[in-house]
């Protein structure tokens, strides 16, 4: 079993690291232990500005940053970043398309005992809608800091998105593992399914895939580390391939990752898309196994949406 | 201040009210009431205050603003068509669909626009991460930013200051265009957003009052910020909506419509009468 590491550790790693060879730098929103930009302001802390608990603000203080040619990331947790702040990254960063880069972290239920005012299920669905808005939502450690490398070198706005609780970092056991920006990473072919899944979600995708194959169904897995612009490619190929498909997200499934991937296969390739994730309602307070329980964040949900995909098959 | 660059500064003012009138009129929409409103002082910014070179319009040392009251771009845009930006004749393609002209400012689209602004509250804080940014690599521009007093409605606008201040934004001054009206009427009616001077003094600001439409008292305030250290400045600017335009002049009415033909002419006369007085 993989080491577990919280992807926003490698965050707060991959900024310091980067921060040696990349001219940044980087704001919160008095969320600095927690998002992990801490690391770097230990490091270089003539490169860190708190902007206090103002997150519109430092929204649209990183775009003027940004105006002036200067790289920028501004961190708080998912739901301010992309909730509070949404029309600030919309109007100051998204429309002017500058080099900002959002560390969201905190994303979705795994918050845990904080509950719904801080569980964001929603980010994905908003950041998504801003044009040329880009989407990371890196599966472990390892790709975290993938993400991170390759969002400086995006010329114009990305939106990163990690996670407080520790997933398994399998990746790192990949000596081939290599981040592509856009590119999903195929895990396994199957031809009776594909599983396509995102951030907290993919390591479950691996699990379920191993237990449906215990039963006899062959299962692909399709990670989706970068949401938009999507692999519209790969998603079409393992729609062809298996002819069904279940997403897994720790996010709404509405207009999140599941989303992307109906809008990219019922355009081109329409097959079955049953969607696992959190069923349009608002998280709660709890220990984080437990609401992955109670809200079916699961290998064995993915397992049991995967039979219902494959017996919608035509 | 001479009499004779007085004359002048008030020569281009009155220009870039006819170019403002001349926008809205032809986009048969927008906001003149606020435009001309700081006319007088976009004019002292781009005519004499700021190190700028519409030649070079991205030089990374120039001086920046940012137009954080965003729907007074119709000024915007005559000041940087007056200062030689761009033609004064693409002034009639405001807000025109294939015009590079859009309603509120486009720092992509339009040369010596620094900024991207229009939604309240958000360019004041873009002006102070410019001045920031300036102050962490140690460059020498300084950056302008107007907000209405509407404007300072939105909650944004105080997490600017209190940004402004906390950082020493010395090489920042932000202009509040203190014409007394917004769109569902006076200003202390709607939701009071004075005193102005209090309340920026009290988040650390150094704060002068002025007359928007007195180019004396503009210059010396100006001067004062640049010698003003550890602290941002903020110009409070006593003005009238709708200057220059005697049916718009201190009138609600005329913040965010345009005259059509009949009022046009009249607002053109209007302008032209006070441009032949200052020959």
């Amino acid at each position: 079993m993989a080491d577990k590491k919280a992807t926003r550790e490698s965050y707060g790693a991959a900024l310091c690291e980067l921060g040696e060879k990349y001219d940044f730098l980087v704001l919160d929103a008095d969320l600095a232990a927690a998002t992990k930009t801490g690391m770097f302001k230990k490091k270089f802390p003539h490169r860190f500005f708190d902007c206090g608990i103002a997150e519109g603000n430092m929204m649209s203080v990183a775009a003027g940053i940004a105006a002036t040619g200067k790289c920028v990331f501004a961190s708080s947790f998912a739901m301010f970043a992309a909730g509070r702040a949404f029309e600030q990254v919309r109007n100051s960063i998204g429309y002017p398309h500058l080099n900002v880069k959002i560390g969201a972290t905190h994303a979705g239920i795994t918050v845990g005992e904080d509950g719904a005012t801080h569980q964001c299920n929603e980010d994905i669905a908003l950041m998504r809608t801003i044009p040329g808005m880009t989407v990371i939502c890196p599966a472990d450690a390892t790709e975290a800091y993938e993400a991170v490398k390759a969002a400086i070198e995006v010329d114009g706005p990305v939106y990163l998105r990690f996670g407080r609780y520790a997933v398994p970092n399998f990746n790192a056991e990949n000596p081939d593992y290599k981040f592509e920006l856009g590119k999903a990473v195929k895990l396994k072919s199957g031809k009776d399914v594909t599983i396509i899944a995102t951030g907290y979600m993919v390591h479950l995708a691996l699990e379920a895939q191993k237990m449906l194959a215990e039963e006899g169904i062959d299962a692909g897995v399709l990670n989706i580390h970068t949401i938009k612009p999507i692999d519209k490619e790969a998603v079409i190929a393992a729609a062809k391939e298996s002819g069904a498909i279940v997403t897994a997200e720790e996010h709404n499934i509405i207009g999140g990752l599941g989303g992307a991937v109906c809008e990219a296969v019922c355009e081109e390739c329409p097959v079955p898309v049953v969607r696992v994730g959190v069923e349009d309602k608002f998280g709660r307070s709890g220990q984080v196994p437990e609401l992955l329980e109670l809200y079916g964040l699961t290998a064995k949900n993915i397992c049991e949406k995967a039979k219902i995909a494959i017996s919608k098959k035509k | 201040m001479e009499q004779s660059k007085k004359l002048e500064l008030k020569r281009i003012a009155n220009n870039v009210r006819l170019g403002i009138i001349e926008g809205v009129y032809n986009a048969a929409c927008g906001h003149p009431g606020g435009s001309l409103s700081i006319a007088d002082i976009m004019t002292y910014l781009y005519f004499e205050e700021m190190n700028i070179d519409p030649k070079n319009y991205k030089d990374p040392n120039r001086d920046r603003f940012v137009l954080s009251k965003g729907h007074t771009a119709p000024a915007l845009y005559s000041v940087l068509a007056e200062r030689g930006y761009f033609p004064k004749e693409d002034l009639k393609t405001l807000r025109k669909t294939n015009s590079r002209l859009q309603g509120h400012p486009d720092m992509k689209g339009i040369e010596g626009v620094d900024m991207t602004t229009g939604s309240l509250g958000l360019g004041f804080s873009a002006a102070c991460g410019m001045a920031l940014s300036a102050k962490v690599s140690s460059d020498s521009y300084r950056v302008y930013t107007v907000i209405g007093d509407g404007e300072s409605e939105e909650g944004q606008v105080w997490e600017a200051a209190m940004f402004a201040a906390h950082y020493k934004l010395d090489n920042l001054v932000a202009v509040v265009d203190f014409n007394g009206l917004q769109i569902d009427g006076p200003v202390t009616e709607v939701m009071n957003p004075t005193p102005h001077d209090e309340k920026f003094r009290a988040f650390g600001w150094n704060v002068i009052k002025i007359d928007a439409h007195d180019f004396d008292q503009i210059e010396k305030a100006f001067a004062e910020a640049r010698e003003v250290k550890g602290k941002p400045t903020c110009i409070i600017a006593h003005s009238v909506k709708g200057k220059g335009v005697s049916y718009m002049e201190n009138s609600c009415e005329w913040h965010g419509q345009a005259p059509k033909e009949d009022l046009y002419k009249v607002a053109v006369e209007d302008l032209k009468k006070i441009g032949e007085s200052l020959k």
